[in-house]
């Protein structure tokens, strides 16, 4: 049976002046990969220290497993694994010693964890590493050990908070190969931040977020239908009548964006032979692609998500969460 | 029974963590010894010609010993610093357990590792012409746990209110120079300015070097004794268990309150 196994409602944070999280409410069911996908500052990692009992939301109410994170905190605790955006390893003990420690503060019984420590150990490929100084490790494998100890107690809720930021490209892949083992091996729920909006495409299904606000929330294939189409773009030395013309023989507004017209269309495959049949106007290139969640996220916000590109007001709505 | 389990877990890692830090063994080690040479070779060879009554070095001994325990459980505190810049804190922070445990665990850690290190100092004794037996032995260690609660519990009140480890060291040796030379373990504080009276009393230290110095030098003549010793064993067994208490206290409150 799958059933809401968090459930958040008008939940809301301030931090002064600056509302972090602003009213939201979703639910996420049993079995489910649940994504956050928003710029930095956006309120990704207020929610998850509010769903993991460690912030007291202002106002609004959410339930993790049945419990509520204001007056169940460590049945809430209890109930969910959390891997933070920056390590929390102590790179003094070993990799086992750090999972010991985990389970000795989880309250999970010793001839428990002599059974499970193989078990997480192996899902990330550290056993052979199990008695190496933390201090020893890489930027991926620390992640991944994190991940384990985070599966130590058998938490019904994963939290990753950014669970692939700062990592090479190959060591995200490898990564996300672990977490989908866990949701098909452990039936696991799982609940991640990201900004890395290919990354968000892994999720079943994923909650837009920006200026603290749930701007969308869907499947990625659901969320990418609302741009509209497939988009076209294309270069030519007279962009303005390019633009006229397809408009009036295909009825298709066209805009003119950084040098180059684009174009929404419903079938682009099928188009673009049609198009360059009827079209008297010389193009010098075309580039036809499917809408991606940035295109959404584009949409949605009318900006980029990516970090360089996060506007003044983002970053410094990051830099007063983090004072917090 | 979960929180007594994560007590003894905390507890346990600062234990695992300062086995495996030899370098600050040693350095910890080696700052009491370089005090009773320095000091004892310089200033003893000038006192011993006057009628200090008692060899310098032997006078300042159990001095050294309280300041050593001082000295490591301030600095063992530091750990709770350490944990939130690397971030281990959160782990501690979101786990099941109760912010006072945390408290305790981490006290109980400093006071373990403060008072067993000091230990080690007593090797000296038989150099200095001093015999202990078990009792005295005994003695010294009650003291030496009372101290270092005292003080872990004012290290922890600091630490939790700091971020870097950088202000907490700095905070750290603005504290404890004045208290080293406050606490009458260098000189007698029985014929000192009235000013400097009042000031030691409100250290702990003070409490702690008297105590150790009447169990390690007991035997002195009347005359000397009341030059040299403070308040009665009692007395400072009283005054360094309200500072443990008052210490621990506002370690928890503060520790919860930031957390």
């Amino acid at each position: 049976m799958d059933y809401n196994i968090i459930e958040v409602k008008n939940l809301t944070k301030k931090f002064g002046q600056l509302t972090a999280v602003d009213n939201i409410s979703f639910v996420v069911s049993k079995g489910e990969i649940f994504g956050f996908l928003g710029p930095n500052g956006a309120g990704k990692s207020t929610t998850i220290s509010m769903l993991a009992a460690l912030l007291k939301p202002d106002s609004g109410q959410a339930a993790i497993n049945g419990f509520d994170v204001n007056k169940e905190r460590n049945q809430v605790r209890k109930s969910i694994g959390l891997v933070f955006q920056d390590s929390s390893l102590d790179d003094k003990l070993t990799a086992e010693e750090n999972l010991y420690f985990h389970a000795d503060l989880y309250g999970v019984d010793k001839k428990v964890f002599r059974e499970r420590l193989p078990e997480v150990l192996r899902l990330v490929d550290l056993w052979d590493r199990r008695g190496h100084i933390v201090k020893t490790f890489s930027g991926g494998m620390k992640r991944r050990l994190e991940i384990a100890r985070g599966l130590i107690h058998y938490p019904k809720v994963m939290f990753l908070d950014e669970p692939t930021i700062g990592l090479d490209p190959q060591t995200r892949f490898n990564i996300w190969e672990y977490i989908l083992k866990l949701k098909k091996e452990k039936d696991m729920t799982i609940f991640m931040t990201t900004h890395y909006l290919n990354e968000a495409e892994y999720c079943d299904r994923i909650a837009i977020i920006d200026q603290g606000k749930i701007v969308a929330l869907d499947t990625p294939a659901n969320l990418k239908k609302m741009v509209g189409g497939d988009i076209i773009t294309m270069a030519a030395a007279n962009l303005e009548k390019l633009r006229r013309e397809i408009e009036n023989k295909f009825g298709l507004a066209a805009k003119i964006q950084d040098d180059k017209l684009k174009l929404e269309v419903s079938d682009g495959d099928k188009f673009l032979p049609k198009l360059f049949n009827e079209l008297e106007e010389k193009i010098e290139s075309v580039e036809l692609r499917k809408p991606t969640l940035d295109d959404v996220f584009l949409n949605l916000t009318g900006k980029k998500i990516r970090e360089e590109d996060a506007s003044a007001k983002d970053l410094m709505r990051q830099r007063m969460a983090m004072r917090h | 029974m979960n929180e007594l389990r994560a007590i003894y877990t905390i507890w346990r890692r600062e234990g695992i963590r300062y086995i495996r830090d030899k370098a600050r063994i040693f350095s910890t080690l080696l700052q009491p010894l370089m005090f009773l040479v320095i000091f004892g070779a310089g200033l003893g060879g000038t006192l011993n010609q006057g009628n200090f009554g008692i060899d310098f070095m032997k006078f300042m001994y159990p001095g050294i010993i309280a300041m050593n325990v001082m000295g490591i459980a301030f600095f063992s505190t530091v750990s709770t610093v350490w944990d939130r810049e690397f971030g281990f804190l959160k782990e501690i922070l979101v786990a099941p357990i109760s912010r006072t445990s945390i408290v305790i665990g981490k006290i109980l850690g400093a006071v373990t590792v403060a008072s067993t290190q000091a230990w080690l100092l007593l090797v000296l004794a038989p150099f200095m012409g001093i015999s202990l037996h078990i009792f005295i032995v005994v003695k010294l260690f009650l003291f030496m746990v009372l101290l270092a609660f005292a003080i872990s519990g004012m290290g922890l009140f600091i630490a939790s209110r700091m971020k870097t480890t950088e202000s907490f060291g700095i905070i750290m040796q603005v504290l404890i120079f004045p208290m080293f030379f406050l606490s009458g373990a260098f000189f007698p504080l029985t014929n000192v300015p009235l000013w400097m009276t009042i000031l030691s009393r409100f250290n702990p230290l003070t409490y702690g070097v008297d105590a150790m110095r009447q169990i390690i030098l007991n035997g002195l003549p009347a005359e000397l004794a009341q030059k040299l010793f403070l308040y009665p064993i009692e007395i400072n067994i009283l005054a360094l268990s309200a500072f443990s208490v008052f210490m621990v206290l506002i370690a928890t409150l503060a520790f919860n309150k930031r957390n």
